[in-house]
């Protein structure tokens, strides 16, 4: 190696440093390694820019202001006397309104975490509380797996049997609906807030536990006013995960929520989401067109809630752990 | 709120072993409210299981008919209600083959540059793993969109320019680049994966290596990266399992609802899984009569993910244990 592939390093520094220097080679091949990993940055830059893209007509196309208009998305229509939320692209007069779709992911989250979060926020408590070691190894493997069923068969499983089951129990009106694809949309969910707030769970050091016990609380009062409060920023990230899990499923609400877009709070009624609503009719949808245009706006719309969910579920969960290891205080 | 509990029930309750812990002999114990938290928490677990079970039982029950030879490879008939799934399943193992050869030198490179590279206060490692947390939690049909804004429309009308007069060849939906959209979402997988992999290399092992005179390059490639490849084949495995089982990221990128002949191009459009199950499911003419492949073609998919899976928490939970000790 000559000294000239040394690199500028000061006289000191080098009878000092004994390490050798990289050769040619490795520094072109460190250098692939940064920039592989700058692909991520890349991939969410382009995902915005991407779908806002195709978004942004919405807001400035006059083309496609002459169908609709941003406005019109968001405001009732006066049908008859009556104030109407329309989403109708395909009638000889296009509606666009998205209220109906965004009440509609709303409906089906809202079931899916009424469903979910009790469930498997006790389920962690018992995992990481009270289970037994054996119980507790069949328990979060099978929940790993839970996890990998995918949600095409899981919505498949809402669509042939779920349904029928839901019908015959509640008597709702329509056989698909938002009773259904919430049920069907906590199988996904449940063991996404299971596994983080088992994780926060488990994460409160052994010493509260033992200051607990020491001032002469029982266990479960521990549990339940020092424990549990100790891992509620992290359950609290977990039941966040857990919402932009549900509000962005596609496959589970298209096979189960019957996909009529309807204005009301009947949780027996068919329901229509966005994520629904996009993967029905971007394949049909002329390229360009005001409607394929309003569904991207649909996509971006998705996008930001999921992103905003996201950053602020990364902040509870920096926030927890900071506190939990003391590390601020 | 739990009233002060007298030593009569300290001494009742502690005879029943259920939650007792053997560090803890003196501690107080408080009857009801223990039997119905711990009644209360493990009840919800068995209906986590429960849940699991009645669905994987539902779907291995009415597709375990289905499953044969012929089932598995011949191509669909008279319309979809007979025949088997071969094209589906050729097609589901080429994408996630192509989707793997794309996210697993990237997903593995972005964990040696946040592990082994990157200072420990740099911004620019944090702006990478806020992107990388991000990218986990888009919906994935926003990938789908994006894949047909980007890849679809974009990059595959440039090269259609560039490099074939403008003629109709990678400009529209195709296996490279339904592959390439799904790596970009199994991306995270792999780099969570990789990274807890690489973090679970002893440090001594690093010193040792550059004391002995190797370079980093060198102490990566030939020390950290093999004692991390248990965990590096897990997180690559996952994210294979999750791609198989994805469907609306491929909807409008490449996935097709039936096609003759198996995809032989990059530019191609394919048949798969779990697309095969949506399409039956939702725009079958006669639900009645495809309701078995529906079912056989589930219980394919979900073979295909649960083997996949099953596989990845074995290896897992067997390099945790084998790097563990070492320290």
């Amino acid at each position: 190696m000559s000294e000239a592939a040394l690199g500028p390093t000061s006289g000191a520094a080098r009878s000092l440093d004994l390490r050798r220097r990289p050769r040619r080679v490795e520094r072109i091949a460190e250098g692939a390694i940064v920039a592989v990993a700058l692909l991520s940055i890349v991939a969410v830059a382009l995902i915005l820019v991407f779908v806002g893209k195709e978004a942004l007509p919405v807001l400035f196309s006059a083309v496609v202001h002459e169908e609709v208009t941003p406005l019109a998305m968001v405001m009732p229509r006066a049908v008859n006397g009556h104030a109407m939320y329309l989403w109708q692209p395909v009638s000889d007069v296009p509606k666009y309104n998205i209220v109906p779709l965004f009440l509609g992911s709303l409906k089906v989250t809202i079931v899916a975490l009424l469903f979910a979060v009790p469930v498997s926020v006790a389920a962690a408590v018992y995992c990481a509380e009270y289970a037994p070691r054996r119980v507790r190894e069949i328990l979060k493997p099978a929940i790993e797996l839970m996890a990998g069923v995918p949600s095409v068969v899981a919505g498949f499983f809402a669509l042939v049997v779920l349904a029928t089951w839901v019908q015959s129990v509640f008597g709702t009106e329509h056989r698909l609906n938002a009773i259904v694809a919430g049920l069907g949309l906590a199988f996904a969910t449940c063991p996404v807030i299971f596994s983080v707030s088992e994780d926060a769970l488990r994460s409160v050091p052994q010493s509260y536990r033992t200051a607990a016990l020491a001032l002469g609380s029982t266990p479960t009062q521990a549990l339940l006013r020092v424990i549990l409060p100790a891992a509620v920023p992290g359950i609290g990230a977990g039941v966040m995960l857990g919402f932009g899990r549900a509000i962005g499923e596609t496959l589970i609400v298209v096979l189960a929520s019957g996909n009529a877009a309807l204005v009301d709070l009947n949780l027996g009624h068919s329901t229509r989401t966005v994520t629904a609503t996009i993967a029905q009719e971007l394949g049909e949808v002329v390229v360009g067109s005001a409607h394929y245009h309003v569904l991207f706006a649909l996509g971006a719309l998705l996008f930001l809630v999921t992103f905003v969910v996201n950053i602020l579920t990364e902040r509870a969960l920096h926030r927890s752990r900071q506190s939990l290891t003391g590390s601020k205080r | 709120m739990i009233p002060a509990t007298s030593v009569a029930e300290v001494e009742g309750v502690a005879s029943s072993d259920s939650v007792r812990k053997p560090r803890e002999p003196f501690v107080r114990r408080d009857g009801l409210v223990d039997k119905l938290l711990v009644g209360g928490t493990g009840a919800a677990s068995f209906v986590m299981l429960a849940m699991l079970a009645i669905v994987l039982a539902d779907i291995v029950r009415g597709g375990a008919a289905k499953l044969s030879l012929e089932f598995l490879t011949e191509a669909p008939a008279n319309g979809m209600t007979a025949g088997g799934i071969f094209p589906a399943i050729v097609g589901t193992v080429l994408l996630t083959l192509l989707m793997t050869l794309a996210a697993v030198p990237a997903g593995v490179a972005t964990a040696v540059y946040l592990t082994e590279y990157a200072p420990s206060q740099s911004t620019l490692a944090r702006v990478v793993r806020v992107s990388i947390a991000n990218l986990a939690g888009v919906p994935s049909i926003v990938f789908g969109l994006f894949g047909l804004g980007f890849f679809v429309s974009t990059l595959g009308r440039a090269i259609d320019v560039t490099m074939f007069g403008g003629e109709l060849t990678f400009a529209r939906p195709s296996l490279l680049w339904a592959a390439l959209t799904l790596s970009v979402l199994t991306l995270p997988v792999v780099v969570v994966a990789t990274e807890e992999a690489l973090r679970a290399v002893p440090r001594e092992l690093r010193d040792a290596s550059l004391a002995l005179g190797a370079t980093r390059f060198e102490t990566i490639v030939r020390v950290v990266l093999p004692e991390a490849l248990g965990g590096i084949l897990t997180g690559a495995i996952l994210a294979v399992s999750r791609g198989a089982g994805e469907v609306a990221p491929i909807m409008f990128t490449g996935a097709a609802y039936f096609l003759p002949q198996l995809p032989s191009h990059l530019n191609d459009a394919f048949m798969n899984l779990g697309y095969h199950v949506y399409v039956l499911a939702t725009q079958s003419p006669d639900v009645e009569k495809t309701k078995p492949i529906l079912y056989g073609t589930a219980l394919v998919l979900l073979l295909l993910t649960f083997l996949l899976n099953m596989v990845a928490v074995t290896l897992r939970s067997r390099t945790r244990g084998k790097l563990k000790p070492a320290l």
